[in-house]
């Protein structure tokens, strides 16, 4: 196949990746670039505001996100290994700054293109695993959807549409998959005790699915389940959908 | 009004995840109702259910927005029909109307159908306390009449209750036999219910909607008792919050679809009464005199902030509830009010003030379950970061509500993550604290405070060795996009 042009994006990791899974960032940069796409990482950039915002306090937030902005103006598409940092900035950016109309302006530029992970590679690219190279060994995944790429990001199609393409990985159904696995950031240390009991259904049904690896396209509410999954010694690893798709990581 | 206990979200809760017959009531009620609310949509016309939910808030958005002009066309009509409209301003004062009415009426016994705004003013234990003998009709708000309990979720108010307790609630309460057949249950209602229909003097009703054009009074029920409570006694008094209302019977119709199927998964309802003054000389039946409150208490706050306005769309179906996480896990009463879940969540700290129900909007994740079941598309969700945003750092009248602690730290972490060279000197000293008591890259139990939050039930990672940035910059910023694949 012939492309005249590769497809060029700028890679947002986010925070939580570029401090705990910086792993995460590396396979998420060799999808896309077996993908065709040639990645430039943007310089300085921390954390999208998302935390801040979710709490209430806009007027922090709008101070990550304005240098967010300023960070990623002029950048052409902007790819985010996460649906809830997605979220933020092509969706709530634009009540952040509903006020302000230069930075509104900015944001909307922003909100056209900006795209989760799997999206991109999905409605942007088209692109098709297979071209990954055979995985190594067979496994069997099961699909966390996070809340806020399904809910506000509206992407549901692309991670399983990935996923049953990839070579080597059988994706089975994750009972109730749609509820939400209790993290929502500051709300699993704030209200544990509810958010404990959302994770625990969450992690049961997992086991039940029978999956080896349960994956999702957040590293927030993987830390979350994950965290769990270790504490309680399963035998399931729990992993980024980049990392998956990602089949030198092994 | 009704008692506010708000506050106290936190212990309620916390004991009520650890209740197993609740979880146990919830589970039950909560699946039944949203599967059956699912297969209810999944059989109407694919992409219809949307229209309807389009053309449902389009009603609602312009009947708030003109809100006065079609409270007085109204009153018009309902006065034009022989009945009497009046105007609260808060609980108090709608509990004095009602209170005066049954008093000029010489009423000494009121039968009820299901009232939300009732359990909002606390209007039972007014009326008792006059010495009137109240009886709620609605199966469910007899049973928690019974029990001397607030309503748990807004359709199904004695949803928290097991088949069992009920039964023994009968058998303590009632003096019968012990049965927990649910049919048999239903009959002992029934027989003790029918009297009271026959001896009431007043009935008082809720009202699901209100048509302008026609000064009705419109309520949904599946037990016919609202029949019953508005067409048998002497008296009628409707209560209603002021959102309820709707232009024209033709809006009505929308609703008609949407708030059963979205309630309890019918396609329709099993009654529907629609109330249109006192009897008329050519009436068989009917009461002499009608009375319609119209209350407020708090729902101005609500319509005066464009950002919480749309919690005025809410037609109380309870879907929301059936879907949420939160409420799934820790029941109506440990919200602390009337009015439960993802919309009571927006609703009572408009109603009884945000300074004592920070709680509510909190204890959320955000993850917009509740916005896609709304049968208006209330966008609850965009409504609880509006209350966070008023509490952590709002007007005037949500100051002292935030906390200081909250403050200090949302403010280091935006002075960190604004500076990349601080973020990772923090991240060296994190790891370099964290690792000599991490194990295989986590953290496990600890005594750190805040920490100890996650770490009791979950695992945390510590901070990386090098940061993404500086994995970037060392091994991947110089490599070659690899096109081909392969």
């Amino acid at each position: 196949m012939s492309q005249p042009q590769p497809i060029r994006a700028s890679l947002f990791v986010t925070c939580i990746v570029d401090q705990l899974y910086p792993e995460v960032g590396v396979s998420v940069v060799r999808v896309l670039r077996k993908a065709g796409v040639d990645v430039d990482f943007p310089e300085g950039q921390t954390c999208c505001g998302q935390p801040l915002y979710n709490s209430g306090f806009t007027v922090e937030a709008r101070r990550l996100a304005e240098r967010t902005l300023d960070i990623l103006d002029d950048r052409g598409y902007v790819v985010v290994p996460s649906g809830s940092c997605g979220a933020m900035m092509r969706v709530f950016y634009l009540d952040l700054f509903a006020d302000d109309p230069e930075m509104l302006a900015r944001a909307n530029d922003l909100s056209h293109r900006i795209y989760e992970f799997t999206e991109f590679l999905s409605d942007v690219v088209g692109y098709e695993p297979r071209t990954v190279g055979a995985a190594n060994g067979g496994t069997t995944v099961a699909y966390h959807p996070s809340c806020h790429l399904l809910r506000e990001m509206e992407v549901k199609e692309a991670p399983q549409g990935l996923l049953d393409a990839a070579p080597g990985v059988e994706r089975v159904e994750l009972p109730d998959a749609e509820q939400c696995c209790g993290f929502g950031g500051t709300f699993a240390v704030k209200y544990p005790h509810i958010s404990e009991e959302m994770l625990a259904d969450k992690v049961a049904a997992a086991t039940a699915s029978g999956a080896d690896t349960l994956t999702a396209c957040d590293m927030g509410c993987l830390m979350h389940i994950g965290g769990a999954v270790s504490r309680q010694g399963l035998p399931l690893r729990v992993r980024h959908i980049a990392q998956v798709l990602d089949s030198g990581a092994g | 009004m009704a008692e506010v206990v708000t506050r106290q979200f936190v212990p309620a809760s916390q004991a009520a995840v650890k209740d197993a017959q609740l979880r146990q009531a919830l589970r039950r009620a909560g699946t039944g109702f949203d599967g059956t609310r699912r297969e209810a949509i999944e059989e109407v016309t694919p992409g219809v259910w949307e229209q309807w939910r389009v053309q449902a808030r389009r009603i609602k958005e312009h009947t708030i927005g003109h809100l006065d002009y079609y409270l007085e066309m109204l009153e018009r009509n309902v006065t034009a029909a022989g009945g009497r409209v009046h105007f609260a301003v808060d609980a108090e004062q709608a509990n004095a109307i009602v209170s005066e009415i049954a008093r000029a009426n010489g009423v000494w016994t009121v039968t009820k159908s299901k009232s939300m705004v009732s359990e909002e003013l606390g209007l039972n234990h007014v009326l008792e306390a006059q010495g009137i003998d109240v009886f709620e009709t609605d199966l469910g708000e007899y049973i928690i009449q019974l029990a001397d309990e607030t309503p748990s979720h807004l359709v199904a108010p004695a949803l928290h209750k097991t088949r069992g307790q009920v039964a023994q609630l009968f058998a303590d309460q009632l003096g019968v036999p012990y049965s927990d057949d649910i049919e048999e249950m239903a009959r002992i209602a029934r027989v003790v219910l029918r009297q009271k229909f026959l001896d009431a003097d007043m009935g008082i009703s809720g009202a699901n909607f209100l048509v302008a054009e026609t000064g009705s009074l419109v309520i949904i029920t599946n037990e016919g008792n609202g029949r019953l409570c508005t067409s048998a006694p002497r008296v009628h008094v409707g209560l209603a919050g002021m959102e309820k209302v709707i232009p024209s019977l033709q809006d009505l119709a929308v609703f008609l679809r949407l708030l059963p199927r979205s309630a309890t998964g019918q396609r329709i309802t099993s009654y529907m009464s629609m109330v249109t003054g006192p009897r008329r000389s050519e009436d068989e039946d009917g009461p002499e005199e009608f009375h319609l409150v119209i209350v407020d208490n708090g729902r101005s706050r609500l319509l005066a902030d464009p950002a919480l306005r749309e919690s005025l769309y809410c037609i109380r179906c309870g879907a929301c509830l059936n879907v949420c996480p939160v409420y799934q896990r820790v029941g109506g009463h440990a919200y602390g009010w009337v009015y439960p879940g993802p919309i009571g969540s927006i609703v009572t700290p408009g109603l009884v003030g945000v300074g004592q129900a920070k709680d509510l909007p909190n204890a959320s994740t955000l993850c917009g379950a509740c916005r896609d079941a709304c049968p208006v598309q209330i966008n609850i969700p965009r409504m609880l970061l509006h209350l966070r945003h008023n509490i952590a750092e709002g007007p005037e009248q949500y100051e002292g509500t935030g906390s200081d602690t909250e403050s200090l730290l949302a403010r280091g972490f935006a002075s960190v993550m604004s500076s990349p060279r601080l973020l990772n000197i923090g991240r060296r000293i994190g790891r370099r604290l964290l690792a000599p008591i991490a194990k295989g890259g986590v953290l496990g139990p600890t005594r750190i405070p805040l920490v100890s939050r996650w770490t009791r039930a979950r695992d945390l990672p510590i901070p990386a060795p090098r940061s993404f940035s500086e994995v970037w910059r060392d091994e991947l910023a110089g490599q070659q996009s690899n096109r081909s694949g392969d």
